[in-house]
């Protein structure tokens, strides 16, 4: 074992030093690159969907427009947002917070990277199996996969679900990773009020991950049985029920939206009380609303299916209950704002990140309020107003969240130092880009655009036009964004133990930490935005 | 691509609201937008005014150490609570009123197939898309008498006997209404129209290569039209098909219907059609159920599932397969009649 001091980069040479680390700050790493990548794919679908909109009139063939859209919504939702800010943010920095050396099953951790790995290469190659045993291929039900139309798929759709169910794997063994580390390896002193915000959405978000990520596997098994046994399970033909397929996926994919979610709130708990050198308001109610909307999520995935033909009564049940899970998020909101009150702002870019951040998720959490009322989500389901409602909640709350995170920590996580300059102009372009693609899409709802089309009445073409060259925007911020990391790794200036001032464990240690994160285990006295 | 683009429908910021349903969430959504703006004006601007007045002014600023303040957090956990409760109770009234379907609404049937839209209209008279003059694509337009309650009675079907029926969803944007169409099921819908002039449709569950053109017309017209169109008086050529009553009562003999169900409440060996529809039905296992369309179909198709009281099992034969969606509702039409 290297000593203490030197930097976890330097604890072991070479490329299977690392595919087989058991450093949680390495496998985080890991997961950044990889999820990065996944980024990448699900961008160029994003940005391939953008143009095919630009004008009224086909530019790609129906077929093809409708597998970008497919494999940009399963890229960005399994391989990017949910294992975004738990894998990469929550295990290099969840440890660290509460003074830990690892996490509690550090092999367990490695493989959950190697089940994303696998999910990805599974699902990557659905891409050649195409609709008549051909070789170019690829499945285009939406991400959703809705019965019966993904069934028509085969084997396509078998080898999608079986994807992501590995990759669904990686979730649960993170969450009972995480739960275990919270409970079991908090250093002395460290009680469960006194943990760090982020520590609080990592610890709720796994648990979502241990709960709910089981059904969907079982989901898409039941899928793939039907699929291949011709056990009517889905399929109305061998006597199934496509809306249970409905009630199965949502039963996971809501809660899966506060998979995606929480973790982004706990980030903006720790960013704008450092850059606010303040501590934050109301660290209770911050605590327990990440755990209420936690078990609320999982009472309210009805609210998809409005007009599936479930019936009034469940209808009624499922608005009400929705309108429950707006409180806590709303208790979030005002808290933060509050946290600034009588601050020392610093509009550093991981703050304007969080900023944007607040400004997006506002209009997204409102937008919300529409879609669980019954009236209005009738006219708005299925169309561009529900596009951009989540992606208002998703990309601009999430993020904006990993963007703050990711510049944030990132002198902790490479030890160098970025340029400032880069940072706040990639946030210039994708906050307004963001704001020029989705917003024009709210409208585009009102007016009645279905989502999902290939292509539309001319009538939509002006605010489809700004929604396009709002995409670009957004690309260029991201290329920027990128550009200013591997300038910081290549180039950056050596970053001090505590560049922001904050008062959580991983800044107590030296940047990067060492192989066992601290030289001696720290002992706590006090909570974690101790700004007095 | 198509012939015809209603003129209101995708250039205004809301399409004009056509249907009684449409004028009530109109009124909803105007308060919910302007409770929204004002929420996210008090927010951001609550935000920005915080940036503005504590900004960094040197590195050693001091804070004050602000924990907790339950008076205020119980203020905005509450009424946040109170709006979105309103916004729910309102909502939900809109939506039974939706769903309130009226007894004496005018009935029509609507297919969903890949990718066009079918009506059907009690009479006989099936509307499908058609050619223009140009050889431009028509699609189908249901014709409906403006102030007055429809029905509409829908499911997806089939195109060829290999085919796979899937999900769709009817949209109607100036009605602001929408129901899923699913295969294997009858979904209902409602709508009183209150504005004459065509109205787009648009499919809107993802359903494939034609999902996107997937569209039809809705044209209301004055009552005295239509029963003009109806009569087939207005150069529409329709009004001489056979009616669904007939067809059903064709489908009766056809299917041999007629050795078990009498038409005149006496027993056979199955139960008679006389009073049927609309009745409760009591099944051996305890449950009961109406006769709707939806049990209707069940008992056609798939009849072992649910045995009504004092009848056998595994007597009548599964027609799943043979009688199309589309007999049954003529069937069921026919059954109407029966009292």
């Amino acid at each position: 074992m290297a000593g203490s001091g030197t930097s976890y980069l330097q604890h072991g040479k070479g490329l299977w030093s690392w595919l087989t680390s058991l450093d949680h700050k390495r496998i985080g790493l890991l997961y950044f690159f990889s999820v990065s990548f996944f980024f990448l794919l699900g961008g160029i679908f994003a940005l391939l969907i953008r143009l095919e909109l630009f004008k009224s009139g086909a530019l790609f063939p129906p077929d093809l427009y409708n597998k970008f859209m497919t494999y940009h919504g399963a890229m960005m939702v399994f391989f990017v947002i949910i294992p975004g800010i738990p894998a990469i943010l929550g295990n290099f920095f969840l440890p660290l917070q509460i003074g830990a050396k690892d996490v509690a099953f550090p092999r367990v951790n490695l493989m959950s990277w190697y089940c994303l790995m696998g999910g990805f290469f599974l699902a990557a190659s659905t891409l050649l199996m195409g609709r008549n045993g051909g070789w170019i291929g690829g499945v285009d039900g939406g991400w959703t996969f809705y019965t019966p139309y993904s069934i028509s798929f085969k084997p396509a759709t078998v080898v999608m679900a079986l994807a992501v169910f590995v990759a669904g794997f990686s979730s649960i063994l993170t969450g009972v990773n995480f739960v275990a580390t919270v409970h079991r390896l908090r250093a002395p002193g460290m009680t469960m009020n006194r943990i760090p915000l982020f520590v609080w959405a990592i610890y709720s978000t796994a648990i979502l991950q241990v709960l709910a990520t089981p059904i969907l596997g079982i989901t898409v098994l039941l899928l793939a049985m039907e699929n291949i046994f011709n056990i009517g399970i889905f399929d109305p033909e061998l006597g199934g029920d496509p809306v249970l397929f409905q009630h199965f996926f949502w039963f996971y994919s809501h809660p899966a939206v506060y998979i995606m979610v929480l973790p982004a709130m706990g980030i903006i708990s720790e960013v704008i009380t450092a850059f606010s050198k303040k501590t934050i308001f109301g660290y209770t109610a911050i605590a327990y609303s990440s755990v209420a909307i936690a078990a609320i999520s999982f009472l309210v995935w009805g609210h998809h299916m409005f007009t599936s033909g479930q019936s009034e009564v469940i209808g009624i049940t499922f608005s009400v209950l929705t309108m429950l899970v707006g409180v806590p998020t709303a208790i979030k909101l005002f808290n933060w704002i509050a946290t600034l009150y009588g601050g020392s702002i610093q509009f550093a870019s991981p703050m304007l990140y969080v900023l944007g951040f607040m400004f997006i998720f506002t209009i997204g959490g409102i937008t919300g309020i529409y879609l669980a009322t019954l009236a209005t989500d009738i006219h708005f389901h299925d169309t561009y107003f529900v596009v951009a409602h989540f992606h208002y909640v998703m990309v601009g709350g999430t993020l904006m969240a990993i963007m703050a995170g990711a510049y944030y920590w990132l002198p902790k996580m490479i030890g160098k130092m970025y340029k400032e300059s880069l940072a706040r102009l990639s946030f210039v372009f994708i906050f307004i880009g963001f704001n020029v693609t989705f917003f024009p899409q709210f409208v585009l709802g009102n007016m009645g655009m279905p989502r999902r089309y290939h292509d539309y009445l001319p009538g939509y073409e002006s605010l489809n036009k700004i929604s396009t060259s709002g995409s670009w925007l957004i690309a260029i911020g991201f290329i920027i964004a990128a550009y200013s990391i591997i300038q910081a790794i290549l180039y950056g200036p050596k970053a001090p133990m505590n560049p922001w001032g904050a008062k959580t464990l991983e800044w107590t240690t030296q940047s990067p930490p060492p192989h066992e994160n601290f030289e001696t285990t720290p002992t706590v006295t006090a909570g974690p935005y101790e700004y007095r | 691509m198509f012939w015809f683009v209603p003129s209101a429908q995708a250039n205004t910021f809301m399409p004009p609201a056509a249907s009684e349903v449409a004028q009530q969430v109109s009124y909803l959504y105007g308060f919910m937008l302007i409770v929204s703006v004002i929420s996210f004006v008090i927010l951001i601007g609550g935000m920005l005014y915080f940036l503005h007045k504590y900004k960094r002014k040197t590195a050693n600023d001091k804070t004050p150490y602000i924990s907790h303040n339950h008076t205020l957090e119980f203020i905005w956990s509450f009424i946040p609570f109170v709006i979105f409760l309103v916004c729910f109770a309102w909502g939900a009234y809109i939506y039974l009123e939706m769903r309130d379907f009226k007894e004496n609404a005018l009935e029509v049937h609507v297919y969903g197939k890949k990718w066009v839209w079918e009506f059907e209209y009690k009479d006989g008279r099936r509307i499908t898309p058609t050619v223009g003059d140009q050889g431009q694509q028509v699609p189908s337009t249901m014709v409906v008498p403006i102030d007055t309650p429809i029905k509409l009675l829908m499911t997806s079907i089939k195109v060829t006997p290999e085919d796979k029926a899937v999900l769709h969803s009817f949209y109607v944007p100036a009605f602001r209404i929408k129901q899923d169409l699913v295969p294997g099921r009858f979904s209902a819908l409602g709508f009183t129209a209150t504005k004459l002039g065509t109205f787009q449709v648009f499919c809107t569950e993802f359903c494939g290569t034609g999902h996107s053109t997937m569209m039809a017309l809705i044209k209301v017209v004055s009552k005295e039209d239509f029963d003009k169109w109806v009569l087939g008086d207005d150069s529409s050529g329709g009004g001489k098909e056979v009616t669904l009553v007939d067809k059903g009562k064709q489908a009766y003999a056809k299917w041999a219907c007629i050795g078990c169900h009498t038409l005149d409440g006496k027993a056979g060996t199955g139960p008679t059609w006389k009073g049927l529809y609309g009745a409760t039905r009591n099944f051996n296992d305890g449950t009961s159920a109406t006769a709707d369309e939806n049990y209707i179909r069940e008992s056609i198709w798939e009849p072992n599932k649910r045995i009504s009281k004092g009848y056998e099992p595994n007597k009548m034969p599964a027609f799943k397969g043979m009688v199309s969606e589309e007999e049954i509702m003529a069937i069921i039409e026919f059954m109407k009649t029966v009292k």
